[in-house]
């Protein structure tokens, strides 16, 4: 039982990065754009999330380092794909070269260091309930705001009429824009949602999930995230489920390399990458009917005067 | 007043051949701040960059070394590119095109076997490149899901395939347990162009390979196809183009030259098989295309020029303590420099002031 409850937390752990990351490109991709530079903005917020709690020795302070260097980085991404129309998955892949060059140049500096891992929550009696106490009541702050966020997001996209148009700008945004919407500026603020949140996710590895930092420390996390959102045909009720599922194979492997069942570790570290493809092909091939996708994503737009 | 992007109307060919150049240009000034923010100073840190390995034959030669697996993967991306294929998991097919081939290399070990080993090795490295690059493109295809993501994936099942390998069953006895396998038997080596330098018979495929893709994309059918797709998919719909198989051309062409470039690396300049064969080359290579605009002379030249910054990069660490790092944020810089100037060829900036127009 003890150890069925440590999986469980652990797999809250491991997932909670991949659930903020893809909450937030979900939102940009609704809004059409596609950004895979997520894998560069979570390694740049490890570093300066780190960085920023070292320093400071304040989580806090921590985790909006690495949401400001997310959304920094986002800009840079808008500028370019919004402003220059350059092509998405060009830029995307700059992003992640120059975010995994400068997290390491940011990280140099505190390499080997340690800090005090985010507090997990405690409630008197609710916490120390057998089993699921811990699960539901214990968790560190990070794990309760991802699944707010995608509560707030689905509320956002489904329920505002600001969620209705950037839907609307993601789907068509020539009639979004002959409707007068400002199609580019919607979707740099949903660019930068999506910043926001890699580069928390990226902070949470070092503040919550192991208490130091290494380089390439989100080890194709950012490309899982991306992933994810197909997984869930762009519903944030549907990421969680991923994300739950995805961290679950994560740890399972790390516990079966653990149980010494004879397979070389290197097969089971492999296994969340394998998963992800086998996952986008029964995916993708579930819905050969009809895509799901956001209708204009990945296309540039370049307003007529 | 507002600045606004506008469509050209023509393609301005002018802005397409210095581009390349104006990046390279803004580059370097980008990096002369970053220089100063880490307490260098910034001439003598480009010096150190770009002037002295051009100084000396050693480095010379090692930027040929460095260049050849660069062009070579970058001209298979290339096709890719211009065929709107997006294949990025170069970097996989290069450590999977290397383990194949030197499975040959370390079966052999220690056997008379004769001149045929090298050969059958460079075969097998592009063969199984090719292989493993059709896995994203046949799940593209067949089953719609995105090439981008499932080729990016197979890069880290690739390096972690040959983990195993040089920690498990290839490991050489004889290497105090350092996870490498035996060095290559010297019928398993690439030779050397020319005795006692670093310059092997690997520059030489690449020329080749860089022949070859001219010719491909300037005077074949399937060239021409190729463009098309990428450039007007609905025109190659209507000519009759099989855009699925040029998907499956395009990313088996790549993954082979990947792969022989990956197992080129390992018998040549490497020597035997290790985990971080490769600084990256599956990456860089992108850039080089995109800096090349997907031209294969282009590409050469790009392809030099990042290899000198992976030779710059060393010696700045070596000699003026800065961080490897800065190579890999020069190059990401450069990529975006690259692009944006490319955008400039199809549109221009344009200035407008408000007039009595309604909002």
């Amino acid at each position: 039982m003890a150890l069925v409850e440590a999986i469980i937390l652990s797999v809250l752990a491991a997932s909670t990065p991949l659930l903020l990351a893809a909450t937030g490109e979900l939102v940009t991709e609704r809004a059409g754009v596609l950004n895979l530079g997520v894998e560069g903005m979570m390694i740049v917020g490890a570093a300066c999330g780190f960085g920023g709690a070292w320093l400071s020795g304040s989580i806090i302070i921590g985790a909006l380092c690495g949401i400001v260097a997310g959304t920094l980085l986002s800009l840079i991404f808008a500028m370019m794909t919004l402003g220059l129309a350059v092509n998405q998955v060009a830029t995307g892949l700059a992003l992640t070269i120059l975010g995994i060059g400068l997290s390491g140049l940011i990280g140099a500096g505190f390499v080997g260091e340690r800090i005090a891992p985010a507090p997990h929550l405690h409630i008197p009696v609710l916490t120390d309930i057998p089993f699921v106490g811990r699960i539901l009541f214990g968790e560190d702050g990070f794990v309760y705001l991802s699944l707010a966020l995608v509560v707030a997001v689905w509320w956002f996209l489904y329920r505002t009429r600001a969620g209705l148009v950037l839907r609307a700008c993601g789907d068509n945004h020539l009639s979004a824009h002959a409707l007068g919407y400002p199609v580019l500026r919607i979707r740099m603020y949903a660019v930068m949602f999506g910043g926001a949140c890699a580069g928390l996710a990226g902070a949470y590895l070092p503040l919550a999930y192991t208490p130091f930092f290494i380089p390439g420390m989100t080890a194709g996390r950012g490309w899982i995230a991306l992933a994810l959102t197909v997984f869930a045909s762009w519903r944030p009720g549907w990421l969680v489920i991923g994300a739950y599922l995805f961290g679950a194979v994560t740890i399972l492997q790390l516990h079966a390399q653990g149980w010494g069942i004879g397979i070389p570790s290197q097969f089971m570290s492999s296994l969340p990458y394998l998963a992800t493809v086998i996952v986008l092909v029964l995916i993708s091939r579930a819905r050969t009917g009809g895509s799901t996708a956001p209708a204009a994503l990945g296309t540039v737009f370049v307003p007529d005067r | 007043m507002q600045l606004v992007l506008e469509k050209r109307g023509e393609r301005s060919n002018t802005i397409a051949l210095v581009s390349p150049l104006i990046a390279i240009g803004l580059t370097i000034v980008t990096m002369s701040i970053l220089f100063l923010i880490l307490g260098k100073n910034p001439i003598s840190a480009l010096g150190v960059y770009f002037i002295d390995p051009l100084t000396d034959s050693y480095s010379l030669q090692e930027i040929a070394v460095k260049a050849t697996p660069l062009v070579m993967i970058a001209i298979g991306l290339s096709l890719c590119y211009l065929a709107n294929a997006w294949n990025i998991g170069a970097e996989g097919q290069f450590l999977i095109g290397a383990v194949a081939g030197s499975w040959l290399a370390v079966k052999t070990q220690g056997t008379d076997a004769g001149h045929w080993v090298l050969p059958a090795m460079l075969l097998l490295g592009a063969v199984a490149g090719a292989l493993y690059a059709l896995i994203p493109a046949i799940c593209k295809v067949r089953f719609g899901a995105s090439e981008i993501l499932t080729s990016l994936m197979l890069v880290y099942v690739a390096d972690l395939f040959l983990d195993y390998l040089v920690r498990g069953p290839w490991r050489d006895p004889a290497g105090f347990n350092f996870p490498t396998t035996a060095e290559f038997d010297p019928v398993a080596t690439v030779p050397l162009l020319v005795e006692g330098g670093r310059l092997h018979l690997g520059a030489v495929i690449a020329l080749i390979v860089v022949a070859a893709g001219a010719l491909l994309l300037g005077k074949t059918i399937k060239g021409f196809e190729i463009r098309v797709v990428g450039a007007a998919p609905r025109a190659a719909r209507f000519g009759g183009f099989n855009s699925n198989q040029l998907i499956l051309l395009t990313f088996a062409i790549s993954g082979a030259l990947a792969g022989l470039a990956g197992i080129i690396e390992v018998a040549g300049p490497v020597g035997h098989l290790q985990p971080g064969i490769s600084p990256g080359y599956g990456f860089t290579a992108i850039i080089v295309a995109f800096l090349g605009r997907l031209n294969p002379i282009g590409i050469l030249i790009a392809g030099l020029f990042l290899a000198l910054t992976f030779i710059g990069g060393e010696q700045a660490q070596i000699a003026m303590k800065i961080p490897l790092d800065v190579t890999k944020v020069f190059q990401g810089i450069l990529l975006f420099y690259v692009l944006a100037c490319d955008s400039l060829i199809l549109y221009r900036f344009r200035l407008i002031f408000p007039s009595r127009q309604v909002v």
